[in-house]
């Protein structure tokens, strides 16, 4: 397989000022992003952040107006065949041709790859195996349901080996079984040593399945790294314990708050409090509410949801925008 | 970043082959074209008007048998009123089938959603278009040719002569001519098929045109003329100016061409397409055939004409193209 000149530490995909303009819009604006072999990123945002376009810029789909990016080493407005071959891409909405089976579309892009006939009716039947359509492979894709629609994109990525895979809003439209499914497809592919760039409204399961995320706003890249990193940056504190005790006569707060280590504590509703802290402060929680003279029912971490530093980023940068007049006092 | 003008050059050079991929999107593109249910229900009719116009040429023929040379020609260009002839048929027909094979190429494609994933495989959008165009031409050339063959095939069983080595020529160039009017029109609707997101609208807007080619251009083309060319004074040369323009205008579309082309082709003692003077015939015998070669001289402007209207329509879809983001 022919290489392009990795990059050193293994970078697969990098961006340097990547911008797309139409007209006066910018779409993606100096965007410079880095992603890792070997890693699943996910990429956030509110529609028409310039996720799309991006992806579009990296396949060599669109051509960006300025700045640079390379894929496997190559770069995408000179050698997009290369890249091509080497990136699987599955669009947001996904079609196929509905008068041909599920075989004669993985054929035509097996013929579209180059791929020797024997070498590709063997991957096709593995990879629709692989996917579970094997029992539908002779069916028209017309009768298809949107989730087997979906697993056979996968197929036609899993036949051309891919180096790296970009899924854009995969699990649209999919019902939870189906979604569910396909994290776990895009975990095997993790395992494979696939690099995967997902994009992805469902925050939850972009948390679930991917090790860093980027926050798109306006074009750029507000925010990256991987959850616990954003939760810090964007909530704060980073650990939230939540306890239950079982006394539920004395307040607990101000003993709670009064622990090293814990920046807010707050009762919820009758034995249960919600602490946040900037460290792991579990233990000392634990001796507080002791030597309190309360009994510890429950003690847990909660791990900060994507949700909750999405919808708090998104509400601070609205108050920001509009705030900017009356601020002054 | 300061570039020299060579980096800058090769910035925008891109590598690999534009044509990789090319054969596998003709493949498929043809396969789709020759199961569709739209292509059987063209070549029906087709098929049908060929033999209902060369049987009725044939009854007609019978009776001339042995007189005339050029016999199997006559298959294509004899009609007995109700019926025209054949390549009075193909003349409307050609470009619907032409129409048919474009409109839907591109915008079918984005509507369907496949055009991303398809242009995500390691192709350039160069082999999507021409391999659609190509299949497109493949198609209509190969339902023309097995027309032809029909058609002579049942000129041997009912006529009872085999046609000479010149009216094979001359029919073969018949065909050329015919796929190459064809290509007008199909590279007309790809074009549309880009500009326009509806494949409805592709259609209709390239049966507009071709309505109006059919219908109105010839009358503009003689209401031009004669208000540019008004005859003032009666005079032969403001008589002949006035055709002379009619004619060139005339010939902007590509029904006239074709028109011109299988006149001279079809019928050899065609010996001008224009306003003849009778001093240009000195010394001609009226009604002797032309040599195929003579035939071919003459409508070698329109040939070329049809051929570069194509390529013009192919090349202004295949910017149009180029330039278009495929997101849907």
């Amino acid at each position: 397989m022919s290489s392009g000149s990795g990059n050193g530490e293994g970078v697969v995909i990098q961006t340097e000022g990547l911008t797309k303009r139409y007209w006066d819009l910018v779409a993606v604006d100096h965007l410079d992003l880095s992603i890792h072999e070997g890693e699943v990123f996910g990429v956030l945002g509110p529609n028409g952040s310039g996720k799309t376009t991006t992806i579009l810029m990296l396949l060599g789909l669109t051509e960006p107006t300025e700045g640079s990016a390379r894929v496997l080493g190559f770069d995408p407005v000179r050698q997009p065949l290369k890249v091509k071959a080497h990136v699987g891409y599955l669009p947001d909405q996904v079609g196929f041709y509905d008068e041909l089976t599920a075989r004669e579309n993985l054929s035509y892009i097996a013929k579209l790859n180059g791929i020797p006939r024997r070498e590709a009716y063997r991957r096709i039947d593995e990879s629709l195996e692989r996917m579970g359509l094997a029992d539908v492979a002779d069916r028209r894709v017309g009768t298809y349901s949107r989730g087997m629609k979906q697993r056979l994109g996968l197929a036609e990525l899993l036949l051309k080996r891919p180096r790296v895979v970009i899924l854009d809003e995969p699990t649209l439209g999919l019902d939870p079984e189906a979604a569910r499914e396909f994290l776990h497809t895009i975990e095997g592919l993790k395992e494979e040593g696939i690099t995967v760039l997902l994009s992805s409204h469902l925050l939850h399961q972009v948390q679930a399945v991917c090790d860093r995320v980027g926050l798109f706003h306006r074009g750029k890249m507000v925010l990256e790294g991987t959850v616990p990193e954003l939760a810090r940056r964007v909530l704060g504190g980073a650990y939230r314990i939540r306890l239950e005790v079982a006394d539920s006569t004395q307040d607990l707060t101000e003993a709670l708050r009064r622990t090293p280590g814990v920046v807010s504590a707050r009762r919820v509703d009758g034995n249960v409090y919600e602490l946040e802290a900037g460290e792991d402060v579990r233990s000392e929680v634990a001796r507080a509410v002791i030597e309190a003279g309360a009994g510890l029912l429950s003690l847990e971490r909660e791990e900060p949801s994507l949700d909750e530093i999405y919808a708090r980023y998104f509400q601070e940068v609205s108050a920001d925008g509009n705030d900017t007049t009356s601020n002054e006092a | 970043m300061a570039t020299t003008p060579q980096a800058t050059k090769r910035k925008w050079e891109r590598e690999g082959s534009p044509w990789t991929g090319l054969w596998a999107v003709v493949a498929k593109e043809m396969a789709d074209h020759l199961t569709g249910v739209r292509m059987r229900i063209l070549e029906i009719l087709i098929v049908l008007t060929a033999i209902g116009t060369v049987y009725v040429a044939i009854q007609n023929l019978r009776t001339t048998v042995g007189e005339d040379p050029f016999l199997f020609l006559r298959l294509f260009t004899t009609g007995k009123d109700p019926l025209p002839a054949f390549v009075g048929f193909l003349g409307f027909l050609v470009p619907l089938i032409a129409i048919a094979l474009g409109f839907d190429a591109v915008n079918g494609e984005m509507n369907r959603r496949t055009l991303s994933r398809v242009l995500a495989q390691p192709i350039y959008r160069d082999a999507l278009l021409f391999g659609k165009f190509l299949a497109g031409l493949f198609t209509l050339a190969l339902v023309l040719a097995a027309i032809w063959l029909l058609i002579y095939g049942l000129g041997l069983l009912r006529l009872g002569v085999p046609p000479s080595g010149e009216e094979v020529a001359r029919s073969l160039w018949f065909l050329v001519a015919t796929v190459a009017y064809g290509g007008v029109w199909l590279s007309l609707s790809l074009l549309f098929s880009i500009v326009f997101r509806q494949p409805a609208t592709a259609a209709l807007s390239s049966i507009a045109v071709w309505l109006f080619f059919t219908v109105f251009w010839g009358m503009i083309a003689q209401l031009v003329a004669q208000g540019l060319q008004p005859v003032r004074f009666g005079l032969p040369q403001e008589f002949l100016s006035q055709a002379q323009l009619e004619l060139g205008l005339a010939r902007i579309s590509p029904n006239t061409l074709y028109g011109e082309a299988v006149l001279a082709l079809l019928h050899p003692t065609v010996r001008a397409l224009g306003p003849v003077l009778p001093i240009q015939l000195q010394g001609a015998i009226l009604g002797t055939p032309l040599p195929l070669s003579q035939s071919l001289l003459l409508i070698w402007p329109q040939l070329t004409g049809l051929i570069a209207a194509t390529l013009l329509l192919f090349v202004l879809g295949y910017v149009l193209f180029q330039r278009q983001e495929i997101r849907a």
